[in-house]
């Protein structure tokens, strides 16, 4: 169990800080990759993780750098959480050789395995179950890491979900299974397609702790993540850990909204995972106005590097395009 | 088309063991040798429904595991795990029941290396009992395995024998690669020849089952003892025929196919699947592209039609090419 933890969980400001600056870096960095992929040079289907922020950064910083993740195709976030180089994948958006898969995967297939980031997944669901073959491979090596998953709601709609969930529930595997509920599956509301409220409700459906908590406060995310992590990591077994929070923007870069109810937005504007933890910070005294100017400097400034890095880029050679379909032991053939 | 190569088995006995037992001994030295090895699937730590698992839960506690109903989440597991470096085996009970996991197959499993930009082995194998079995009924009975000849990144193995199960088995298990491991029912008690102790079987090598010279049969798995059957009639009647046992469908060994076809100039493919779209017609394709002038026949192809496998034993024997069917088809080549 947590100590009494004072409203920073414990946290210097130092730390702090870390949280508010990669917050901010996955914000600038979508906000420039919503340009470029307006603009062409960004590659391919392209969804954001704008308003999200809090959820990645606060269950990335409860783990330790040798733990793992699986991610969706809404998975820049998770990557630069996880501490995947924006540069190498603002690269690979633009499909360039630099990037993070050498251009082979782009934006729905982010993988940086030398961070622990086991990679993004376009099918919906689809890294629930390797999440749990993760689980079970860190068991059979009786490692103490852990493995967090990310999926939305809409995914706990899809059978791998329940497979998963019941199969890591049975072996008590170490995992910890993170909805990110942002309300929308692609241009639906949730609340169309499921009747229970809460996709932690779920979770007793496979004898499992499940909860729900306000995915737009980081610091309640850490916190329920650390301490949902202590049991895991002493093998309790998974836990699912529902994060409420709202999709900002469209399923997809072009999205034109069509479907949104009319204020529903700026209601949630006002709710900013990152407009929130900055007023805390300030309340708390560890941000002054010259650290933010600096911090939003820097960020900003790390994200115009990113894009030049990968628009000075090369595209890999086609010569290339049978390399990795199989181990150096099998080719194939044209 | 494969590096690796056919290490000889060592001064040992040689027995005559069954297919089931070729297949067991192949998982339980290599699960004494590597303890990466383990196995996961339905009903599999006592027995499991083909024997060939037998009594190895006790021989290696928690690394032979009875799983849930769940084949996605078997296989995503085996994913997972072998992204870590494990190297899992996962059993799908009945071929029949890779519908039911088809994206960890194709999506996950055949595209992880390479839409990661190759940051990943997958030393995977997934075991397939696979085919016709008597009175097995539509949803029991089914060969599959062309339909992975069409998705990239899996390797597909259909031994026939004992000898050429238990040193592919081995391979399989020393690779770095997704192998799909189809293992013919109706084969699980044939008896041959096995070596005690170690031998590997290359993946992508084919195997001259009898040797020819008047027509050539093209074949793998079930169909290989029903062909070798035929050439036994035919050379009754003075007709030398050349049974090609092809052993892997990825990678496949063309210029084996293509070597027996320009030595016999007559060719029959023979293939217990469906009929269209199928390895035989992949292979027949192949033939008719880079050996077209070799031939002093046009190609025959024999396969099952495609409808639902009817249970009734006359219909059921009726939808699968049997050993006449190939005697008389040999012979129209002339």
């Amino acid at each position: 169990m947590l100590e009494t933890l004072d409203e920073r969980l414990g946290l210097d400001d130092e730390q702090l800080l870390g949280l508010y600056r990669r917050m901010l870096t996955i914000r600038t960095f979508e906000e420039r990759v919503k340009y470029e992929s307006s603009a062409g040079t960004v590659l391919g289907p392209t969804h954001l993780y704008i308003g999200e922020e809090a959820i990645a950064v606060g269950v990335c910083a409860a783990l330790r750098p040798d733990d793992y993740i699986t991610s969706t195709h809404r998975g820049h976030g998770h990557a630069i959480a996880k501490g995947c180089q924006p540069r190498r994948m603002m690269a690979e958006l633009f499909g360039r050789e630099t990037g993070v898969c050498h251009g082979r995967g782009g934006s729905m297939h982010i993988a940086d395995f030398s961070v622990g980031m086991l990679g993004a997944n376009a099918i919906v669901a689809g890294g629930i179950p390797l999440a749990t073959g993760v689980g079970l491979a860190i068991q059979l090596k009786q490692s103490d890491q852990v493995i967090a998953g990310f999926f939305g709601e809409s995914a706990s709609n899809r059978g791998p979900f329940h497979e998963g969930l019941n199969m890591s529930a049975v072996w008590h595997l170490p995992v910890l299974f993170v909805c990110e509920n942002n309300q929308f599956g692609q241009y639906t509301y949730a609340s169309q397609v499921m009747l229970v409220e809460n996709v932690s409700e779920r979770a007793a459906g496979y004898g499992i702790r499940g909860l729900t908590i306000d995915g737009n406060d980081v610091m309640a995310v850490y916190q329920a993540a650390r301490e949902a992590l202590e049991g895991i990591r002493r093998g309790d077994g998974p836990v699912l850990l529902e994060c409420k929070t709202y999709r900002m923007e469209g399923h997809n870069v072009g999205d034109e909204l069509y479907y949104r109810k009319p204020g529903e937005m700026e209601a949630w504007k006002q709710k900013d995972p990152i407009v929130r933890f900055r007023a805390c910070l300030q309340t708390w005294g560890a941000l002054s106005a010259a650290q933010e100017a600096d911090i939003t400097a820097e960020v900003q400034a790390e994200i115009e590097e990113a894009v030049a890095f990968a628009a000075a880029s090369a595209y890999a050679s086609i010569d290339t395009i049978y390399d990795d379909v199989f181990s150096s032991d099998y080719q194939v053939t044209p | 088309m494969t590096t690796a190569e056919m290490t000889a088995p060592a001064q040992t006995a040689v027995r005559t063991i069954t297919f089931r037992d070729a297949i067991r001994e192949a998982l339980l030295e290599e699960m004494q040798r590597d303890p990466s090895v383990f196995i996961i699937g339905e009903c599999i730590e006592l027995r499991s429904a083909w024997r060939t698992t037998k009594d190895l839960s006790l021989m290696f506690p928690g690394r032979v595991r009875d799983t849930p109903i769940s084949e996605a989440a078997i296989v995503g597991a085996a994913v997972g795990a072998a992204m870590l470096g494990m190297h899992p085996v996962a059993e799908v009970m009945i071929g029949d029941f890779v519908t039911t996991c088809m994206d960890e197959l194709v999506n996950q499993a055949g595209k992880m290396r390479y839409m990661f930009g190759g940051q990943t082995d997958l030393p995977m194998v997934v075991r397939i009992p696979t085919g016709m079995v008597k009175n097995g009924g539509a949803q029991h009975s089914q060969t599959l395995e062309s339909w992975f000849m069409h998705a990239p990144g899996l390797l597909v193995a259909v031994p026939s024998t004992p000898y050429d199960a238990k040193g592919m088995l081995k391979t399989a298990l020393r690779g770095r690669d997704p192998v799909l491991f189809f293992e013919y029912k109706m084969l699980y008690g044939i008896k041959g020849d096995v070596p005690e102790g170690d031998y590997t079987v290359p993946l992508g090598q084919a195997r001259i089952a009898r040797a020819g010279t008047d027509a050539t049969i093209i074949t793998w798995g079930s169909m290989t003892h029903k062909a070798l059957a035929a050439a036994e009639t035919l050379a009754a009647e003075g007709r030398s025929v050349e049974v090609v046992d092809l052993r892997t469908l990825v990678p496949l060994d063309t210029a084996a196919i293509l070597r027996s076809v320009e030595k016999t100039h007559r060719v029959l493919v023979v293939d217990e699947g469906y009929r269209p779209a199928s390895a035989g017609s992949e292979i027949a394709a192949l033939i008719a592209e880079k050996a077209f002038y070799a031939l002093d026949a046009p190609i025959k192809r024999l396969a099952s039609p495609p409808v639902p496998k009817p249970f009734s034993t006359p219909l059921e024997l009726a939808t699968v090419p049997q050993t006449d069917d190939i005697v008389r088809t040999v012979r129209e080549l002339f």
